[in-house]
């Protein structure tokens, strides 16, 4: 039951336009995917598709990049949330990056992130052919992605041109594209993390356990609080892994993830904490502290 | 939850949400602005911070100091060139509200990018210099806010620092603007002297200026009012996507745009005039007793009708116009201009269709919103067209509803969007024309003389040839006892289309009348040769969609422009190149090569009459003749 009221809410706001813009694509495109990515953003993009269709599935299957750096945990559930919902998911990965042996540590952020992310990515949208592509960016985490448009066209080789936009006025998308092309779609726009949050706890969404604070095992390194997810990752002199009660606010390759000290263990202390935050969440990401153009370039070339 | 915290949770769960946008002439200080808008609500974190004083050092126009506008300008480009070329979108909030900003560019060439942050906004935050006053850009950007339904104003006159805090400045420039902008209807209009730099005014009142009695910024956006009471409008719930999840369900999913709906309220399908009952609003939620504006639902209706994307259920009693004809607002934003009798692609909601502007009634000048005749649209004009769409739709007044009055055009070979549009009212009825459906039809027609009716259309530069071939391909039709009729540039122009001159317009129209005359002939049953320059790929395009699939053959008549200009049988190339004729194809107007022609006849060391053979055994090939 629920009483009629004249204007809804700021998160319910957010929720409808995130369902009308994938009931859009749905509608309009031939062969749309959702890219999956475990984080939170991506946790509250699926229940947003869930909601959105309802009570059919989506229509639409769901694309993870594996670049197999991710935490194990991470792996682990996303292997559930597939199979509690029955979800058609897909997992690329990038064999010929494998076989060359590409990875964080010896190829560097940058390399690994373009080979084992971007081009992997490119693979995998030409090799099934999606012509639109979900991805749970956000304006408000980098400058760049404040630019770009909710309906982002990427040419026949996935390059966005930031200089040549379509305008994009009211609700109305403009989905049009020759064969080849494809549309990057970005639902979450114009959600805030603190949004994120607050709707992860009213909607009671399922998250990583990763978020949360608990005793794992770091090291610290170039600054940055590292954890040492499996034996892959070799110690430096003088490193030694020790437990200390961390949790992430990003998640992604687990070498190139920073974690926080923090004992916030459940969501409302996160978002308590939240308010009291002086630093980004992409702080905590290795990859995008270059320069602080680099996100745009890695978008020029192909990259969510 | 801790009680203190659910009750923050609550409070911000209760903000009501502004979005506006910063415009303004370049260099007025917009993102600067909004810069020390985030910077003095302490909305900046730490690492933003450090890369900004980074970047301050590394591309900063303010000396020492930071440069807020890097905070803004996210593309390389801007931060190079140290303008910004899209809207950015920011988010803050404060104790009273959460606020969502657009920052648009300045420079008139961007003006399209200014519009799109325009087209979700509540309120408008014009920017003057103190020190220049109100430009063309000024102007520009006022009306457009007021055209795309913005209806509060804030005339931010910064860079007051700069003339000494003089009230006298503010007070000439204040007139200046309210006097222009009378014409325009905002609901508020507030005025504002500010230094964005210096933050004076921004967030709180300023001790430099004591005859200013009014609000600090940051005041006036936490209490303004824009509410504009959605849910008491007539109710509109376009079709984005029909939910069939198995044969015992049927919904229809889409946005409400307009008022609300309750289980067991009437609706009607715009358009085709059906009626039902509303059972159930699905949600994963659960069902909702009623839903009102801004929600996006699913709903099931009483009975079984016809219902499919693009339709708009709404209430019966407040229907929205239905037509094929209607007036509206353009705001031209492609590089290529506005050809009236083009066929573009118009999106409004989620119903796509194609239509065509039959009239330019004028162009607005923004310097004084006076109307100007004119005969086309260029980048970033304003005009007031008629358009015609290819079948009836359901519409709103823009005045009434952004979502059901607003679209958009979209090139049909670029896929664009090349303009946006707002309606302003039908034109008529749909429903007086009706087709006859008439028993002697097309087929009837062709059978009778042997033939599958068709439309050979020959295109390629003047002088390739296309006229000496089609004449053969007739001659050779006519002599085997086949029915045809051959529409030729030079001939048509001196009759039907005597009234049109060469200029891309009226290419166009000619294109589009010739096209039109084809269909008529080949619903007569006839094989029509049509030979035409036709140079650009859209207008034979849309000759192509004016027939049946498999009804327009393509033959691009192939030879080189220097071939061309060696024949030049009618000395036209002659005169091109001395300028005694305009617009001449291949001279100083393009020619776009078909990439997807039926057939390309090479005629370099080729005999006419091969050629012609060709073009016949594709004719038999397609059993279109015995």
């Amino acid at each position: 039951m629920t009483v009629p009221q004249a204007r809804i809410s700021h998160l319910r706001r957010l929720e409808a336009e995130s369902i009308h813009i994938m009931r859009e694509v749905a509608a309009e495109f031939s062969n749309p995917v959702m890219l999956y990515s475990i984080g939170k953003d991506s946790s509250v993009m699926l229940h947003l598709a869930l909601k959105a269709f309802y009570p059919s599935k989506p229509p639409f299957p769901f694309l993870h990049v594996d670049t197999t750096w991710k935490f194990r945990e991470m792996i682990r559930f996303r292997d559930e949330t597939a199979k509690r919902l029955g979800l058609n998911l897909l997992v690329h990965i990038n064999q010929d990056g494998l076989k060359r042996g590409i990875n964080p540590f010896d190829s560097g952020s940058s390399l690994h992130t373009q080979v084992m992310k971007t081009e992997s990515l490119k693979q995998a949208l030409d090799k099934y052919k999606f012509d639109a592509a979900f991805g749970g960016a956000r304006r408000d985490e980098e400058k760049s992605r404040a630019k770009e448009r909710i309906f982002s066209f990427r040419n026949a080789q996935h390059a966005w041109d930031p200089k040549n936009q379509r305008p994009e006025l009211w609700r109305v998308y403009n989905t049009r594209i020759n064969k080849g092309e494809s549309i990057r779609v970005f639902p979450l726009s114009n959600w805030t993390e603190l949004d994120i949050w607050q709707y992860i706890m009213m909607e009671e969404i399922p998250i990583v356990p990763l978020y949360f604070a608990a005793m794992r095992p770091v090291v610290e390194r170039d600054g940055t609080l590292i954890m040492v997810d499996d034996d892959r990752m070799k110690l430096r002199d003088g490193e030694r892994p020790e437990q200390r009660l961390v949790r992430f606010r990003t998640l992604g390759c687990y070498p190139l993830t920073g974690a926080i000290e923090s004992p916030a263990a459940t969501l409302e202390e996160i978002v308590a904490e939240m308010f009291t935050a002086r630093t980004s969440e992409r702080q905590g990401r290795l990859i995008d502290s270059d320069e602080s153009a680099s996100m745009e370039k890695k978008k020029r070339e192909g990259y969510f | 939850m801790s009680a203190p915290l659910a009750a923050y949770l609550a409070e911000q769960e209760n903000k009501s949400l502004l979005r506006f946008l910063t415009c303004g002439s370049v260099d007025d200080g917009k993102s600067t602005l909004i810069g020390r808008l985030l910077y003095d609500s302490k909305l900046l974190f730490d690492d933003q911070m450090a890369a900004l004083q980074k970047d301050s050092r590394k591309f900063g126009t303010a000396g020492e100091d930071i440069d807020f506008a890097l905070l803004v300008d996210g593309l390389e480009a801007e931060r190079e060139q140290g303008i910004t070329i899209d809207v950015a979108y920011r988010f803050f909030a404060t104790d009273k509200r959460k606020f969502i900003v657009a920052d648009t560019p300045g420079h008139e060439q961007y003006t399209r990018n200014m519009a799109t942050g325009a087209s979700n906004s509540d309120l408008a935050v014009i920017l003057i210099d103190a020190r220049k006053g109100v430009l063309t850009q000024t102007r520009r950007h006022a009306y457009i806010a007021s055209l795309l339904g913005i209806r509060h104003v804030v005339l931010a006159v910064n860079k007051i620092d700069l003339v000494e805090y003089a009230q006298s400045v503010f007070d000439g420039i204040v007139a200046d603007f309210t006097k222009f902008a009378e014409a325009l209807g905002f609901a508020t209009l507030v005025p504002i002297p500010l230094s964005a730099r210096y933050g004076d005014n921004v967030i709180a009142k300023s001790g430099n200026m004591p005859w200013y009695s009014g609000p600090s910024l940051l005041d006036h956006l936490e209490s303004v009012d824009v509410e504009t009471a959605l849910a008491e409008q007539p109710f509109r719930l376009p079709v984005q996507w029909v939910n069939r999840p198995n044969l015992d369900f049927r919904g229809f999913s889409g946005t409400i745009v307009g008022g609300r709906v309750r289980a067991g309220s009437p609706v009607v399908v715009a358009g085709s005039g059906r009626t039902s009952t509303v059972e159930r609003i699905v949600t994963m939620d659960g069902d909702l007793d009623v839903a009102v504006a801004g929600e996006a639902v699913t709903v099931t209706l009483a009975d079984e009708i016809d219902i499919s994307r693009g339709d708009i259920l709404c209430a019966p009693e407040t229907r929205p116009e239905v037509s094929d004809q209607f007036a509206a607002h353009l705001l031209w934003m492609a590089e290529e201009d506005l050809l009236p009798g083009r066929q573009y692609l118009l999106k409004v909601g989620p119903r796509t269709i194609p239509a065509t502007i039959t009239a330019l009634k004028h162009k607005v000048d923004v310097n004084n919103l006076e109307r100007l005749a004119a005969k086309t649209l260029t980048l970033n004009e304003v005009g007031y067209v008629n358009l015609s769409a290819s079948h009836p739709i359901a519409f709103d007044s823009y005045r009434d509803n952004r979502d059901t009055g607003g679209f958009i055009l979209i090139d049909r070979f670029t896929n664009g969007t090349v303009a946006a549009g707002m309606v302003d009212f039908g034109l008529r009825r749909a429903t007086n024309v009706h087709w006859q459906a008439l028993d002697v039809n097309k087929d009837a027609r062709g059978g009778q003389k042997g033939q599958k009716p068709a439309v050979l259309w020959f295109t390629g530069l003047s002088g390739s040839g296309k006229s000496t071939i089609a004449n053969i391909v007739e001659r050779n039709l006519f002599a085997h006892g086949r029915h045809t009729y051959l529409l030729d540039g030079d001939n048509v122009r001196h009759g039907l289309n005597r009234d049109l001159g060469f200029t891309d317009a009226d290419r166009v129209e000619n294109i589009r009348r010739v096209a039109e005359t084809a269909k008529l002939f080949v619903d007569a049953g006839l094989i029509v040769l049509v030979s035409f320059i036709s140079p650009f790929r859209s207008e034979r395009r849309m000759a192509r969609e004016l027939l049946d699939t498999g009804e327009f053959i393509e033959i691009f008549v192939d030879t080189p422009i220097e071939v061309c200009m060696g024949r030049d049988p009618k000395g036209l190339y002659e005169k091109a190149k001395a300028g005694a004729i305009k617009n001449f194809t291949g001279i100083d107007s393009p020619y776009e090569v078909p990439e997807t022609a039926e057939l390309t006849l090479k005629t370099v060391d080729a005999a006419p009459e091969d050629l012609a053979g060709q073009v016949l055994s594709y004719l038999r090939g397609k059993a279109l003749i015995p």
